[in-house]
């Protein structure tokens, strides 16, 4: 699985939503990324590629577009 | 007498403030208040939309000031759901923002600012008992039809004493991280508005940077939480944040971990903040006991002791007290706020008092030498998700009238459902959960299992699940 497909894969474990709807994720779009979704998406996305996320970087990640730019900056490209 | 009806010795002090910074008074919100219970004109019930906004709060207190009897209801609950409780309690008016009305034959009787108040027609076919105050539901935005009978004398009484413990002055200024429909939450605000203290209201979570904003900017005071919003403030950093204005923190809504409960512990004492841990239910109007911050460190698994004019005891199988410390039994709780009792339907709301001050918890516990109680199971079957309790029978029962075959269990935030059908079904089962009923997906676990264990009479063997 390359970053992108592990990326995606969380999210749609995490919500339970499809492939199409990914890009137009944003926090509080759908009922199940509000807080709490979206603790347990930081913590699935942190779980699969190893890394930390600093408090800042948790609070900012409010899309599925934004987040990749903020993966970038733990060196995970996708 | 109740503090609703005593806040206009209040009257300039600031009252609410909003996430826009905007703010209300205590001689404004009495103000508005008594207009839109005017508009009403009469006791009776009323579906009352709750969000952290001056509408909903205003009305709260309007309603209550004239002795109109809210249910206070989830903004977030099913337009299915909500129209059972319709049916079952035939509110006489409803309040909340226009979507609550789409598609509905209601007539809009009063504007307030985003709010409607309108009569829904029904005619009331059943009587409201002179000590009914309010009504709230039992588990969040599951839609249960079962609801708690709150009075007067209620409400009044916990709230001096959640004062009295807390400390709260008219100086304080709570945040909120709670819905108001939701026991814990009201309770913060009841206390607050009858301290003439200030509340700051906001949907934002401890996860977004504008909740953090506001409370440095509004210098919050204090903030409650359940145990996963101290697991959100963990992973969060708290301890690197600045906070100067806040002085403690409370948590309630189920058990926090012993060892998160120690680690809070250290973080406030270096914020120089009081955590106090405390215990509730909805049928006890929202608190039984509260832990004294001092002692939270060494006695980190106990629910502390009994709040101000209640007193907890142990019962054995028999129902009669344990006196020995160590010994388990379920905890029975006898106080002022121990509720009248539920209401399944309309014709409930004539009922007086049915627990005579004597709440039966549903908790086992043991006490220590000192008086402190520890929680150490349940006697029913229920469990938190989240905050909310979350009935398993109940649940079951809710799935299988939706034709789904499932024995409920697991344990606290982490609920595991089996499921007797087919993989194809599997999510038409996690979607009837997370869109109808609004649990939280990250909470839930959905099983396929062939079949269901039993016993020759037909009853389920939850032991005997694959866990």
């Amino acid at each position: 699985m390359n970053n992108l497909e592990k990326y995606n894969a969380t999210f749609i474990e995490v919500f339970g939503v499809t492939v199409e709807q990914l890009s137009d994720l944003t926090f509080q779009s759908i009922s199940q990324w509000d807080s709490i979704g979206h603790m347990q998406l930081i913590a699935s996305l942190e779980a699969a590629f190893e890394i930390m996320m600093d408090t800042d970087d948790l609070m900012d990640f409010n899309s599925y577009d934004r987040g990749k730019e903020i993966m970038n900056k733990y060196d995970i490209k996708i | 007498m109740t503090y609703f009806n005593h806040l206009d010795k209040y009257a300039e002090q600031i009252a609410l403030v909003d996430e826009s910074g905007a703010d209300q008074t205590y001689a404004a919100i009495l103000a508005d208040g008594d207009e839109i219970a005017a508009k009403i004109g009469r006791r009776c019930l009323v579906f009352l939309n709750c969000s952290n906004c001056f509408e909903s709060v205003t009305a709260y207190l309007g309603c209550l000031r004239a002795g109109v009897v809210p249910v206070l209801l989830s903004t977030s609950l099913d337009p299915a759901l909500l129209n059972d409780l319709l049916d079952n309690y035939r509110p006489t008016f409803v309040f909340g923002p226009e979507a609550m009305f789409r598609g509905r034959d209601f007539r809009e009787v009063f504007r307030f600012r985003e709010y409607l108040l309108a009569a829904t027609g029904y005619e009331p076919d059943y009587g409201l008992h002179d000590d009914l105050a309010l009504m709230l539901t039992t588990s969040g935005s599951t839609g249960s039809p079962k609801l708690v009978r709150q009075s007067y004398r209620n409400i009044q009484a916990n709230t001096e004493s959640i004062i009295e413990y807390l400390g709260i002055s008219l100086e304080d200024r709570a945040i909120t991280t709670l819905p108001m429909h939701y026991t814990y939450g009201l309770s913060i605000l009841n206390s607050h508005l009858a301290s003439g203290a200030r509340v700051i209201l906001t949907e934002a979570s401890v996860t977004d940077r504008a909740f953090w904003k506001l409370l440095r900017e509004e210098q919050a005071t204090t903030f409650g939480g359940v145990p996963y919003i101290y697991e959100m403030l963990k992973k969060l950093r708290f301890e690197t944040m600045e906070t100067p204005s806040l002085r403690y923190l409370t948590q309630a809504g189920g058990r926090l971990d012993a060892v998160l409960l120690r680690e809070l512990c250290d973080i406030c004492e270096d914020k120089g903040l009081r955590f106090i841990v405390m215990y509730g239910q909805t049928e006890a109007t929202a608190r039984m006991s509260w832990l004294p911050w001092e002692r939270a460190r060494e006695k980190s698994e106990s629910i502390g002791l009994a709040i101000p004019g209640g007193r907890f005891w142990l019962a054995d199988e028999e129902i009669e007290p344990i006196k020995e410390p160590g010994m388990v039994g379920e905890l029975v709780y006898d106080g002022p706020n121990v509720t009248l009792g539920y209401a399944e339907s309309r014709h409930d709301l004539a009922r007086g008092d049915e627990r005579g001050g004597r709440l039966f918890t549903g908790d086992l516990a043991k006490c220590d030498e000192e008086g402190f109680y520890y929680i150490v199971g349940r006697k029913k079957r229920f469990l938190k998700l989240f905050g909310s309790r979350i009935n398993l029978d109940e649940l079951e029962n809710l799935l299988n009238r939706e034709g789904y075959l499932c024995a409920c269990t697991g344990s606290d935030d982490q609920l595991v459902i089996f499921f007797e059908g087919l993989d194809e079904q599997r999510a038409q089962v996690e979607l009837f959960l997370s869109e109808r009923l609004k649990l939280n997906r990250g909470g839930f676990k959905v099983r396929l299992i062939q079949a269901i264990p039993r016993n020759e009479a037909g009853k389920m063997l939850y032991a005997a699940l694959p866990l």
